[in-house]
């Protein structure tokens, strides 16, 4: 039997694996996004979670990366020996969950689906986007310092590494827009420039501000998805009850999201 | 006919409504059922309080309420009604050309009905084509290109099947092409949502207008990319607009862009009614005003006759309306609608 310190802390370790997770086409972590809806630890090595998008419709090939996303993530907990994750009421639901469980590899699984295509273009194309709209944050940030344009695109990755930030979106980024970097090899070393583009150019102090162009469309593109997907989550089990004082909202299957342990406690 | 607190009458179309029967009675199977769900989510969401329907009322709604709500208390002149079949999923038709066609009888003068097509019908879908120019005269299609069609899960419009049904359309003078990008599930291995495919189609059919609806979202800064290249791409406001209610910021972000990008005369305003309804949206929005900081950023501005161009005179234009000729003629004929 599990006590329920121990029940709490080993819940704790896995929502933190699941901050890791992210919705590719947001960039924002889906328990942050409030997807995940149920975590229950069954006995001392065995998982499940549950998760839920915003509508039924919701790209089926994300809902892979993501279902996929959680299995890696959790599974790189040292305790954990059985995991089951369940997408709920989706299009692609059944074969998402099948895939997933199968403890067969992503790519396998996927390329049954599309004739043996990969994800990769779509990936790249949605990680691009999350590129620029960590580097605005930052490039944003600088500009508002009062820092000229040659010498924002001028400056080196060991320059970036010893910006200090107060700004909560800034400081949220800030890691989030290296890991890019680093992971993409776009920079490595202290003396590569930490601002290139996505396809690995320089960017001309002259075109800093067309470039900034750009990446808010990207950004304002994001912040309403995000905004949208928000709340057709929180609206998707809702109806209307027309009482004396006009209509209300009702949630029919209230209280479903299980405590967030210490992310809640922060977040 | 909208009137401003000055006193000014400002012409409205709707450019994006539906007359549908999404009930249970009418639903095929799950999917169905998920796709109403999925609209009553966003009305539930984006609507003020105020404005909330009833689930069952928002499945399936009458004739009355249509006049009621976009004529009577609503500021509409004329409104468009769009055919969305989705056969797969409802057994006599989400929104039909047929029913709609009968429902618009009562005031023809304040409506258009465009048509629908499936292009992987092949033959069927150019025959279809024939008859609906012929049976209801439409000037413009909406196009659907997540609809399911037996093992297909969704479509481009640059697919060979789907340039032949646009050469037929270019032939026979319907110039409207509403595309409404929903998520097309098969292929897994692109992106649903992909707008290029507009590019493609707008390029090769420059005779007919491509109306965006939804400018595009989720891909709105996709869609901005092309818009700005391509003379006949327009962008339907349509679930963008609700969010001058919930996010007025984002709002005047989305404005911003798309006034930056898209231009001033090729913005068509839409309720998306049953989804929402005019009255509020339009009130909204003729007070609305792009907060300074983004104005200047952008260099834009949103100004009474720019309203003016996107709530209706934009629309007018592409389906030929001629706006003083049609308020004279309604002020001739009032909307009637059975007491209650």
């Amino acid at each position: 039997m599990l006590t329920d310190i121990i029940r709490a802390d080993l819940e704790s370790d896995v929502w933190e694996r699941l901050e890791l997770v992210t919705d590719p086409e947001l960039d924002e972590p889906i328990t942050e996004m409030g997807f995940v809806e149920h975590l229950e630890i069954v006995d001392s090595g065995r998982v499940e979670v549950g998760f839920r998008l915003p509508t039924y419709w919701c790209s089926p090939n994300f809902a892979f990366l993501m279902a996929f996303g959680i299995r890696r993530e959790v599974s790189a907990l040292p305790w954990v020996r059985g995991l089951t994750v369940t997408l709920h009421d989706h299009c692609f639901g059944d074969e998402v969950n099948e895939g997933v469980n199968s403890g067969r590899a992503f790519g396998e699984v996927f390329a049954k689906y599309c004739d043996g295509a990969d994800l990769d273009e779509v990936t790249a194309k949605f990680e691009a986007k999350a590129f620029d709209r960590r580097q605005e944050v930052m490039l944003l940030a600088l500009q508002e310092r009062g820092l000229t344009a040659e010498q924002i695109v001028g400056m080196t990755l060991g320059d970036f590494d010893r910006l200090a930030f107060t700004g909560e979106e800034e400081t949220r980024q800030k890691p989030r827009y290296r890991a890019l970097l680093v992971s993409q090899g776009l920079a490595e070393h202290p003396d590569d420039p930490a601002f290139p583009t996505w396809d690995k150019q320089r960017i001309d102090p002259a075109a800093l501000a067309r470039h900034l162009e750009r990446l808010r469309g990207t950004r304002i593109n994001m912040e309403f998805n995000g905004a949208l997907c928000r709340g057709l989550a929180s609206a998707r089990y809702k109806e209307v009850e027309i009482g004396p004082d006009g209509p209300t909202l009702v949630d029919f299957i209230a209280g479903r999201v299980p405590p967030k342990g210490r992310s809640a406690a922060t977040g | 006919m909208y009137k401003t607190p000055d006193g000014r009458e400002i012409f409205v179309i709707d450019g994006h409504t539906h007359f549908w029967d999404g009930s249970p009675e009418n639903q095929s199977n799950i999917h169905g059922k998920q796709f109403i769900d999925c609209f009553y989510a966003y009305h539930a969401n984006l609507s003020p309080p105020e404005e909330l329907w009833e689930k069952s009322k928002f499945e399936k709604y009458s004739e009355d309420d249509v006049y009621r709500d976009l004529f009577v208390d609503g500021p509409d002149d004329m409104a468009i009604i769009q055919t969305t079949v989705l056969g797969d999923f409802y057994k006599t038709g989400f929104g039909c050309i047929e029913r709609s066609t009968q429902m618009a009888k009562r005031h023809p003068e304040r409506f258009i009905v465009n048509g629908s097509f499936d292009p992987r019908d092949g033959e069927k879908a150019l025959e279809y084509i024939h008859y609906m120019k012929e049976t209801y005269d439409i000037q413009g299609v909406k196009m659907y290109t997540a609809e399911w069609n037996g093992d297909s899960k969704g479509w481009s419009l640059n697919d060979p099947a789907a340039y032949k049904c646009f050469e037929l359309c270019d032939k026979l003078g319907i110039r409207n092409i509403h595309v409404h990008k929903g998520p097309t599930i098969i292929p897994l291995n692109k992106d649903a949502f992909d707008v290029h495919d507009v590019d493609y189609a707008a390029t090769d059919f420059q005779n007919l207008n491509w109306i965006i609806e939804h400018c595009g979202l989720p891909r709105l800064d996709d869609f901005c990319w092309i818009a700005v290249q391509e003379t006949n791409v327009y962008g339907g406001l349509a679930v963008a607009l609700p969010f001058i209610h919930t996010r007025p910021r984002y709002f005047a972000e989305v404005m911003a862009e798309l006034l930056f990008w898209v231009g001033e005369d090729k913005i068509l305003f839409g309720s998306d009614y049953a989804i929402w309804t005019p009255q509020w949206l339009v009130d909204r929005f003729w007070n609305f005003e792009i907060p300074e900081d983004i104005a200047k950023e952008r260099g834009v501005q949103l100004t009474d006759e720019i309203k003016e161009k996107i709530l209706g005179l934009n629309a007018a234009r592409l389906y030929g309306v001629d706006v003083e000729a049609k308020k004279k003629q309604l002020a001739g004929a009032p909307v009637q609608i059975a007491a209650e």
